[in-house]
Order: structure tokens, then sequence, then C-alpha cells
């Protein structure tokens, strides 16, 4: 093997990201798939909300955990979504409470879930940047 | 549901968790002590499943079914998916995997508690 080649992502300490990306995964779609099954019609802007953020889980754990050429574009996407959404739907949800009546993983910023949901997506970002394949071009 | 086989599994996957580690620390790869416990927490979680149906069988309580076999299904999953993930992983992140398997699994318990009993309070 090329030792100058790029390190795949789901190696070394990215083994832990994807087990814990994938416990959020299979959180996330689990407590989505109830809530759009038994009480859709109830809440449906936070509960689309859950879709979404499952979605953005799965995507991200298959993409830190395949190591593809495209698997890495589709974490940067996965993990930079979950970054704006944790960020946006943490605030939302504390400024306006009424827009939330029920909780998605990203509520409060994700306190729920011990706040992992905010610690993750830099520690994602930390990743992708430190697995960076080694043969990019030089920055201008 | 049943105390002491809920607190059966909380002290087995803690138990995953402290030994895997201790494993961390000296560097060491899962062992076939440290798979082995592993497995026994699945085996006590195939049990858990085995009586949460027949619970939800015999005693037909008011709480949402689909949530509650979700989580028996799902922390049944986890350790498989945990020993294979961290089987191939030749450093000791693959030790920590399953750090992070028996910190969940306790996680799981108490969520399906609350299912079970939503006046259940820790």
């Amino acid at each position: 093997m090329d030792p100058v080649s790029r390190r795949g992502t789901g190696t070394g300490p990215g083994r832990v990201l994807v087990a814990l990306y994938g416990v959020f995964a299979v959180a996330a779609t689990g407590r989505s798939v109830v809530q759009l099954s038994l009480q859709a019609s109830e809440a449906p802007f936070p509960y689309a909300l859950s879709a979404l953020a499952a979605l953005v889980y799965v995507a991200a754990t298959v993409g830190l955990a395949v190591d593809r050429p495209w698997s890495r574009r589709l974490a940067w996407t996965a993990v930079g979504v979950e970054l704006v959404g944790v960020l946006v739907v943490g605030t939302l949800s504390l400024a306006d409470p009424v827009l939330f009546p029920d909780d998605t993983v990203w509520s409060g910023y994700g306190r729920g879930y011990g706040f992992l949901p905010l610690v993750l997506p830099f520690l994602g970002l930390a990743w992708l940047l430190r697995t960076r394949p080694t043969k990019a071009r030089p920055s201008r | 549901m049943v105390v002491w086989l809920q607190l059966t599994v909380v002290a087995l996957s803690l138990a995953v968790a402290v030994l895997a580690g201790v494993y961390l620390v000296p560097d060491r790869r899962p062992d076939r002590w440290l798979l082995g416990l592993t497995w026994l927490l699945e085996v006590v979680l195939v049990v858990q499943l085995v009586v949460g149906i027949a619970l939800l069988v015999t005693e037909s309580p008011d709480i949402s079914v689909a949530t509650f076999v979700g989580y028996l299904v799902g922390c049944l999953l986890l350790p498989p998916v945990a020993a294979w993930w961290a089987r191939g992983e030749p450093s000791r992140s693959g030790t920590a995997v399953l750090v992070v398997l028996g910190v969940t699994v306790p996680f799981l318990v108490l969520r399906m508690q609350q299912v079970w009993d939503p006046a259940w309070i820790l």
C-alpha cells in the first residue's frame, strides 16, 4: 500500500465515530418511523425534521464507514447538513417552542441525547479534515 | 417489565464497557473474554425480548407496542453489529467500539422502561 495515500474515514478513531453515528442513525430512524406512522398529522413540522435528521445520520454513517470516492463527499454533505440542522433547530426550538410541540433529535441542541448531536458534527468535520487525501491539489 | 432482568442487562452491558475501557489502556484487542461477555449480553437480550413479548401478550398494557418492540429488537441487534464492526479494526479503536456498545444499551433499557411505564422515574 502506498503510505502517502489517503486514510479511510472508517478506520482508526473513525471506527468509533462511525459507531456513534450508527447509534444516532438507528435512534433517529426509529423515532421518525414511530412519529410518522402513529401521529403524522399532530406536528408535521418537527416530524418532518425528525425524518430529515434520520436521513442525515444514516447518510453520515454510510459516508464515513464506506471508503469509496463518493462516500467522502456524502459524509461532508451529511455532516455539514447535520451541523446546520442542530444549530438552526436547536436555536428555533428554544426561541419558539410553539413551533416544536414534540421533540426532535436536534431540539435544544440535542439536550435529550446528552448534547452529543451538537458535538458529533464537529468531530465529524475534524475527522474528515484530518483524513483528507494527501494528494489533493496544493492550496493557492 | 421485569426489573431484575433489566438490571442484569444493564450490569452486563456496563461490564462490557468497563472491561473494554480497561483493555483500551494497554492497547489490547477484544479477546475471547471481552467477546464472550458481549455474547452473554446478547443472550440476556434475547431472553429480554422473549419475556417482553410474553408480557405484552399476557398483560396487554396500554402502551405504544411498536415503540416497545422497537427497543426490544433494537438493543438485541447492537452487540452482534458492534462485535462485527470492532473486529474489522486492527487498532485499539475496535475495542473502543465495544465501550460505545456498553454505554448505549443501558440508555435503551432506560427508554424501554419509560415506554413500558410512563409514570416510572429513575
